[in-house]
């Protein structure tokens, strides 16, 4: 699949400052971030890793806007982030797309937020979905698509924003290898032609070492990074690079890592 | 009371049909289990015919002036000419529709404010919920002293039948959408207002829909009841007043007229959720 170069997409700069964010029922707060810093440059893909629970979903909670930091901030190109915007697009692991819009009403729901009308938002949703190979599906229920579709429409529909940032949290997590490792070229693919700046969570260290510049491994929960490295491998990646035994070897510190007890 | 109706029941009808092919010896199996049920119902007729015929009485209960199935048939016939009849059912229509509207608009709108805000539902849930248990035929007496049309007291009986699974229908949809859903939303840039018509709204409608359909029947189930008690005309009126006139043949009309005007009006509200909810019956289906 070959995708057209997207125009106009602008990458931003995400900055974490002393990020501490707490969460649970308010008799019982816990810390699920603990003073984090982190530096993402524009047009950087950033694998955020971390064992199971140790908030990395609250991570990208915090940069989206969705909750209160207790102490700390996240800056976007020097703004403030206090609430969710459409410059920072997030795709979750699985059923968020809206089950009662057509795949075409889907990825047209940013435009018609922003109160662009029908005809042109369909023109420009329906490109999206020629990008993610989805050209036959428009006038179908997101429940009438296989995991992959759905997965290819979220991230569709996220892009029509031309966000700055895309959070990514678990989004191929549901999905069986084969489809996950597609999925995996396709947002590499897309990317390579829109190079907005991603943060992409991940429990899968091969799905980390595949996509990401960078890594970066947090800890168990109150989550610290406990590792932050540049993946050494040159794009284009294929499967014949997670064979490699720099890859293995990568893999194997990373393993270190995650087991590490807190 | 056709009052436990469920859109997840005709759900699965889609689904069957596309079977590729039932097998004959299927379709044979099918056609004897509905010539079963017919019978069946035709059986029960005919025990009820002979119960009546042969003046049983069985010391606690006693058959000898209920009317037969025949008498009942005979009594339909003449009702259907008559000029009373529909001004009966037209009554009764107008009651229902004004009490169920009435609790459909209100139900649905404090459904959608108590389900988003916490505040909302502190200061509006816990009296609706001390008025709940509270059966709206047992408002009869209370309604007759607070309206001094007795009209509107029946379709306030009506309202008040309808309003309670409505309402908690909807509290439960709003409740049951998922919150990734919202943030999603809020993250493509949906406002407020916004994320009610698109997201909280259309999320809800299967709820909202399934309280509806249980809200007609009881619409219906308490406006029988208040015709009974309160009314000049309506088919509950219809039902008591041939009692009180010694038709007893009437009585059973009257009953059948309710049975069917309540489960025929549930049967068109889900009838319409299932048309306004397409994607609802696609649930599960993949490719």
């Amino acid at each position: 699949m070959t995708v057209a170069p997207v125009a106009q997409h602008r990458s931003a700069h995400v900055a974490l400052r002393a990020l501490t964010v707490e969460v649970g029922p308010p008799h019982r707060r816990v810390a699920a971030l603990d003073r984090l810093d982190l530096d993402v440059p524009p047009g950087q893909f950033v694998c955020v890793l971390g064992p199971s629970g140790c908030g990395k979903s609250t991570l990208l909670a915090a940069i989206a806007g969705h909750i209160a930091t207790k102490e700390g901030y996240v800056d976007v190109d020097s703004a403030r982030v206090e609430h969710p915007h459409p410059d920072r697009g997030l795709v979750f692991q699985q059923h968020t797309l809206f089950p009662w819009k057509r795949v075409i009403d889907n990825v047209a729901f940013g435009l018609k937020m922003q109160g662009i009308g029908a005809a042109a938002r369909r023109r420009e949703a329906q490109r999206l979905l020629d990008l993610v190979g989805l050209s036959g599906y428009a006038s179908h229920y997101p429940a009438q698509l296989s995991g992959g579709m759905q997965q290819r429409v979220e991230i569709a529909r996220v892009l029509i924003n031309r966000p700055r940032v895309l959070l990514m949290d678990e989004p191929f997590g549901a999905l069986d290898a084969q489809t996950r490792r597609k999925m995996q070229a396709l947002l590499l693919e897309l990317w390579a032609s829109i190079r907005t700046t991603v943060i992409f969570v991940t429990h899968d260290i091969d799905e980390a070492l595949f996509l990401g510049d960078r890594v970066v491994v947090l800890s168990r929960q109150p989550a610290r990074i406990v590792a932050d490295f540049e993946v050494p491998f040159t794009r284009p990646r294929t499967e014949a690079s997670t064979l490699d035994p720099a890859f293995v070897g990568i893999k194997r510190d990373c393993l270190g890592w995650l087991s590490e007890p807190a | 009371m056709a009052a436990t109706l469920d859109l997840a029941e005709s759900r699965a009808r889609p689904l069957r049909r596309r079977l590729p092919r039932a097998t004959s010896r299927r379709t044979a199996s099918n056609a004897t289990r509905r010539l079963v049920r017919v019978a069946s119902v035709l059986l029960c007729i005919a025990l009820w015919q002979a119960l009546v015929r042969m003046r049983v009485s069985l010391g606690i209960v006693t058959f000898s002036n209920v009317p037969s199935p025949s008498d009942v048939m005979q009594a339909f016939a003449v009702q259907l000419h008559s000029p009373k009849l529909p001004m009966h059912l037209a009554a009764s229509v107008v009651r229902v529709l004004s009490g169920f509207c009435a609790a459909a608009v209100t139900g649905v709108a404090l459904g959608l404010a108590i389900g988003r805000h916490r505040l909302l539902e502190d200061t509006l849930l816990p009296p609706l919920e001390m008025l709940r248990p509270i059966p709206a035929v047992a408002w009869i007496p209370l309604a007759i002293l607070m309206f001094p049309s007795s009209e509107l007291s029946m379709v306030f009986i009506t309202f008040i039948g309808a309003l309670f699974p409505i309402l908690l229908n909807t509290v439960h949809g709003v409740d049951a959408v998922d919150h990734r859903l919202v943030a999603t939303a809020r993250s493509l840039g949906t406002g407020p207002i916004a994320l009610y018509t698109e997201v909280i709204v259309p999320g809800a409608a299967p709820a909202i829909f399934t309280g509806l359909a249980i809200g007609m029947g009881t619409a219906w189930f308490c406006l029988v009841t208040a015709e009974m008690i309160a009314g000049q005309y309506g088919i509950g009126y219809f039902t008591w007043e041939s009692y009180t006139l010694q038709n007893y043949a009437d009585i059973v009309v009257g009953m059948a007229l309710i049975g069917a005007m309540g489960m025929g009006s549930s049967a068109l509200v889900k009838r319409l959720g299932l048309l306004l909810t397409p994607w609802y019956r696609l649930r599960g289906e993949k490719q």
